[in-house]
């Protein structure tokens, strides 16, 4: 009895107490607050546009925006609709995100595995990983013009490091008690690679994605909004030039979108192929 | 039929001075489950590993059936502490592993597959992840693996060693049943008394810095066990007390001798 005093009154009634408090007021959801903040934001804009408090010049009213949406959409902007500057942008993103998975995946089990390789490509990855993109994009421009090859070499390059040294680190940090488990069920070295490094490595090579995805597309519309012909970026650059700030507004609003989605959607790619992800397994 | 052969075996661990193992010589064959028994830095793990083919002796030959171990294989089937299941893969899946990596077609290593599933009475998680089974579930499963890859020798790294007192009793009586009716040696590292004199044929004794054998016993109360008799009544007679406590006393003596050397 001594041992265990029974924690009578005090410790039973007071959380008791505090539940029914909470209960009685309303319970809001996180996510709930977060669509309030945003409906709060888009409230101000309305109101703060609707009253005439700032120039259309400078924050265009919603409205205007979204009519503005719909003539992008039929009719178009310098000589596109917003489907087509849409589509150039992906097209280049998509294309860049294609050859640096193909390429940064091999690369990063190779510096994960091999010391050899680990001593070639480190220095060179560490080395141009720190730089913006867009400064070494002139050096690109010298070199390969302006054509779309450059734009897509250069998010190529921001996609490619985070994509190599999240596989290596993926590789680095296999589990040994299973790289032993295959071993002595006879796994040849490529075994080894294909059925549990590979694997392994997915989690952190989906992150390694998203990271790159992230930096691929912010570079890919600040490489628009200098060198280009067509595209998001583009668009919104050459609307400032004539302070078409509806459009202004609009691309932003497109690009944000585009950006949230690709990181949506690879949240849900990563919990559809690594299920055992966080699992305590 | 199996033999597996160590003669003079030493290990150290690269940069150490003291070696972790020195002059283990063993021999294990058919009908035979040996246990390693023996406080935590006698060596039981470096052993399997060296046996495994992990690690390279540093000193001596180990052989198995004349051949010599050059690192890992597929003869050799290993059971790890920590299941060492793939995530990634279905029950059914890890159970074929073994069969897979050899070429073995779909069909036919699944149905293998499902027979070892079978013996370690898993039938019907075919399809289960491997995040959904129990701790007794998945060393199962790592079992069944093992087995399904038809090694000559089975290698067990502490296997119930993470598992609740209750359900380490039925994964003992489980690996007697499968070790009786694939008559494959067993080597099997513990460092629980009772288990190691119940399940072992051959049971040695490890005793620290560096590790070596102090003791080699011949018992038979797993033996009984696969002749029909009950485990508690195994472990409730008064031979199986008596081994156990002077298993105990020679533990206790050596981990005294350890702290005298020390003090």
């Amino acid at each position: 009895m001594s041992l265990y005093p029974s924690p009578e009154p005090a410790l039973t009634h007071v959380p008791v107490k505090t539940a029914s408090r909470q209960g009685s007021s309303i319970y809001v959801s996180t996510r709930a607050i977060s669509v309030l903040t945003l409906a709060v934001l888009l409230g101000s804009w309305w109101l703060v546009t609707a009253f005439e408090w700032v120039e259309p010049l400078f924050l265009p009213p919603p409205s205007a925006v979204l009519e503005k949406a719909w003539l992008l959409m039929t009719k178009g902007y310098m000589d596109s609709t917003l489907w087509q500057h849409l589509g150039a942008s992906l097209q280049r993103i998509g294309l860049a995100l294609f050859f640096a998975v193909l390429t940064a995946i091999p690369v990063g089990i190779a510096i994960g595995h091999n010391r050899i390789a680990r001593g070639i490509f480190d220095p060179v990855i560490e080395f141009y990983r720190p730089v913006p993109p867009l400064a070494y994009l002139p050096l690109i421009v010298i070199w390969c013009g302006i054509g779309e090859f450059s734009k897509v070499l250069l998010i190529y390059l921001a996609i490619f490091a985070p994509v190599a040294i999240a596989t290596a680190t993926g590789v680095r940090t296999v589990d040994t008690a299973k790289l032993r488990a295959a071993q002595s069920l006879g796994a040849s070295r490529w075994q080894l690679i294909r059925h549990v490094i590979l694997p392994s490595a997915l989690p952190d090579i989906l992150t390694g994605v998203r990271i790159g995805l992230g930096v691929g597309w912010s570079t890919l519309v600040a490489a628009e909004l200098i060198a280009a012909t067509s595209g998001l970026g583009f668009m919104v650059q050459s609307a400032a030039q004539f302070l078409v700030t509806d459009v202004v507004v609009l691309g932003i609003l497109v690009i944000a979108l585009i950006a949230f989605a690709l990181e949506m959607g690879l949240r849900a790619l990563q919990r559809k192929l690594v299920p055992w992800h966080g699992q305590n397994h | 039929m199996a033999l597996l052969q160590l003669e003079r075996i030493s290990a150290r661990y690269p940069g150490a001075a003291e070696p972790v193992l020195s002059d283990i010589s063993l021999a294990l064959g058919p009908q035979q489950l040996l246990v390693a028994l023996g406080p935590s830095g006698s060596g039981k793990t470096s052993l399997l590993n060296l046996i495994a083919g992990f690690v390279p002796p540093s000193a001596g030959r180990i052989t198995l059936d004349g051949a010599p171990v050059n690192g890992p294989g597929a003869e050799r089937g290993v059971v790890f502490q920590d299941d060492a299941l793939l995530p990634w893969q279905n029950v059914l899946a890890n159970v074929a592993f073994g069969l897979q990596l050899a070429g073995v077609a779909r069909d036919e290593r699944e149905a293998k597959a499902r027979d070892m599933l079978a013996l370690v009475d898993l039938a019907g998680f075919e399809q289960r992840r491997i995040w959904e089974l129990s701790g007794g579930q998945k060393q199962r499963v790592g079992l069944a693996r093992a087995l399904a890859a038809d090694p000559s020798v089975l290698l067990m790294d502490e296997p119930f060693g993470a598992l609740d007192a209750f359900t380490r009793e039925q994964m003992q009586e489980l690996l007697l049943q499968v070790w009786q009716r694939s008559a494959k040696p067993v080597f099997l590292i513990t460092h629980d008394i009772e288990e190691a004199v119940f399940l072992s044929t051959d049971l040695i004794l490890l005793a620290p810095n560096p590790g070596h054998i102090v003791e080699h016993l011949k018992l038979d109360f797993g033996q009984r066990y696969s002749a029909g008799e009950s485990a508690r009544a195994i472990k409730s007679d008064p031979r199986f007390i008596e081994t156990r406590e002077h298993v105990l006393a020679r533990v206790f003596s050596q981990r005294q001798s350890v702290r005298e050397q020390r003090a």
